[in-house]
């Protein structure tokens, strides 16, 4: 359970090693663009570990990317640098603590009835957000300047380089990526995949399983916290739509692209999807059809699940294991 | 004889308007084999999952080692040292039987913080769960994955998880459901040596296997007992007799 095997290791080691490498001879826009694929990789790999490891299908994971957002936003004085020591941690907390008081409730149900409250509660933030002016109304809230990384009287890192920040979101995604696949391997993790396959049978063995979904649940939505935390510095602004269903239903179709219950297809997922995105809304590559991406994607969504049941990631693993 | 380990006294339970079962009380003692027998319906099943907290009695009392466990959530009840088994098969198919044991055997040490140390790596985890895979007869098997055995091996995984729960109580819904004759043997011999140590509760429609282990026997008719005592008095009874075993039953003809 959980092993890597030496193929994918050096796989990713290559991969990273890319992504390192990528600002030295991308253009600006593709850094960018990589950089919110990275981001959006976090945030599908948080919401694979209640999807694919606890069997809790969320609809409302765009409530803690949005929160995040928000909290950023609303602690950075309006045209200097906040602080991102203090940013950064608070956006997390308050994520952290919107997924232990909904997660008392939502946890009480499962399957469909899960779903449907989960984005009962993501749509109640996205009306707080969208229809009161403590957020800006429906016009969200501008960070002109991002918050500043300092170590006493030194600037760590200036995240006004696009560069640099392009590296310290490579930086958070493999630092999530290890926490969670160290999660996942120690006894923690065992439990969860038990309550996903037979919850019942593991409270029979003593479990106290909802404390085990709580801690998963509240885990999930701290590193969504930290995904929407950077979307909102890179991206320069917060709205409710990113609070909003769509951005829920966006990040569920990553994890499911890239192949539920494995961390790096959640990875895989979330660059398939916004390259496709990228690739298929591109008029010099698909006309006029270009601006009905969304048929086309949807198209490509349901071949991969009707033919990668494991989605994408699932290619390599079969050839592996072969 | 000492006090009992275990004793539920006048257990009730209704689903709306039906009584399952009606005022059953049942003594458990280390050391003994508790048969439940009665035919389909008789309210066994309701019984073990009263006693084991998957259903919440309705009325009536379970006393077991200074605690009341009435009502209590069944992942503590099992954490106070009460492990069952099922009459259907509920394991971890995906999962090795190492994996299976290994995972039962975590829930008596559940180090929910220690998320540094791979799963793996607990001595005392996988100790346990080694020794309750010999226990079961399963050694040769432990890395065979659940969903590739055999019927009868996957009830013998299903008392293997229970006993690395390290049970003083073991509740057997049925073990022998679907085995064949040496697979039945084995489970009743395992069974004969689980007694020491343990207060077993074995709810089994096979009489060979409930005569050649049980020490006490209850008979449970439409959701109440008919007739408790020692397999000598319940075969002596002539409400059983009647009731349930049949008149062949009296002449020594145990297969009913």
């Amino acid at each position: 359970m959980n092993k890597t095997s030496p193929t994918l290791l050096a796989v990713m080691v290559i991969v990273v090693a890319a992504l390192a490498a990528f600002p030295f001879v991308g253009e600006k826009f593709y850094v960018q663009l990589v950089s919110k694929v990275m981001i959006m990789a976090i945030f599908a790999m948080s919401l694979d570990l209640l999807v694919g490891f606890a069997g809790l299908v969320s609809l409302g994971h765009a409530a803690f990317f949005g929160l995040a957002g928000y909290v950023a936003a609303l602690m950075s004085p309006q045209y200097e640098a906040g602080n991102f020591w203090t940013t950064l941690p608070a956006a997390m907390a308050a994520c952290a603590a919107f997924a232990l008081i909904t997660g008392f409730l939502v946890l009480r149900t499962s399957g469909i009835y899960f779903i449907m409250v989960t984005l009962a509660f993501a749509q109640m933030l996205f009306f707080i957000f969208h229809d009161t002016a403590l957020g800006g109304g429906s016009d969200g809230i501008y960070i002109y300047v991002k918050p500043e990384m300092m170590l006493g009287d030194i600037k760590l890192l200036d995240l006004e380089n696009f560069n640099v920040f392009y590296w310290l979101v490579l930086g958070c995604l493999v630092a999530v990526y290890l926490l969670l696949r160290q999660l996942l391997r120690s006894n923690f993790g065992h439990a969860l995949i038990g309550i996903k396959t037979n919850d019942h049978r593991m409270r029979a063995l003593g479990f106290p399983t909802f404390r085990y979904k709580l801690a998963a649940y509240v885990m999930s939505g701290a590193l969504a916290g930290l995904a929407g935390y950077l979307a909102a510095l890179q991206f320069g602004f917060v709205n409710p739509e990113i609070l909003s269903w769509h951005t829920s239903g966006n990040v569920l179709m990553m994890v499911i692209l890239g192949g539920m219950g494995t961390l790096h297809g959640a990875v895989v997922g979330a660059f398939s999807f916004i390259l496709l995105q990228e690739v298929l809304s591109n008029q010099a590559f698909f006309g006029s059809v270009a601006k009905h991406w969304q048929l086309t994607m949807g198209l490509f969504i349901i071949a991969v699940a009707l033919f990668l049941p494991k989605g994408l990631a699932g290619l390599f693993s079969r050839r592996g294991e072969k | 004889m000492s006090a009992p380990i275990l004793k539920a006294e006048k257990l009730t339970k209704r689903f709306g308007g039906l009584a399952a079962v009606t005022d059953v009380s049942v003594d458990l003692y280390i050391g003994q084999v508790h048969a439940v027998i009665g035919t389909n319906g008789a309210g066994k099943s309701t019984l073990t999952n009263m006693l084991s907290g998957d259903l919440p009695p309705t009325s009536g009392s379970i006393h077991y080692d200074g605690h009341e466990l009435a009502g209590m959530a069944s992942h503590k009840i099992s954490r106070l040292g009460i492990g069952r088994s099922y009459q259907k098969t509920n394991i971890f198919l995906p999962f090795t039987v190492f994996e299976n044991v290994r995972l039962a055997a975590q829930s008596r040490h559940p180090r929910f913080w220690q998320v540094w140390r791979s799963a793996t790596a607990f001595a005392d985890i996988n100790a346990s769960a080694e020794r309750a895979i010999v226990a079961a007869g399963l050694a040769a098997k432990r890395d065979t994955v659940a969903a590739n055995m055999s019927h009868g091996e996957q009830r013998q995984l299903e008392i293997a998880m229970c006993l690395a729960t390290d049970p003083k109580v073991l509740l057997l819904d049925e073990p022998l459901a679907g085995m064949g004759p040496a697979e039945s043997e084995r489970i009743v011999e395992l069974i004969g040596q689980l007694k020491d140590g343990h207060a077993i509760m074995l709810i089994e429609h096979d009489m060979d296997a409930v005569f050649a282990v049980a020490d006490r026997l209850t008979v449970m008719v439409n959701g109440a007992v008919l007739e408790t005592g020692t397999p000598e008095e319940v075969r002596a009874s002539p409400m059983v007799q009647q009731a349930y075993l049949g008149d062949s039953f009296a002449t020594g003809d145990l297969h009913v």
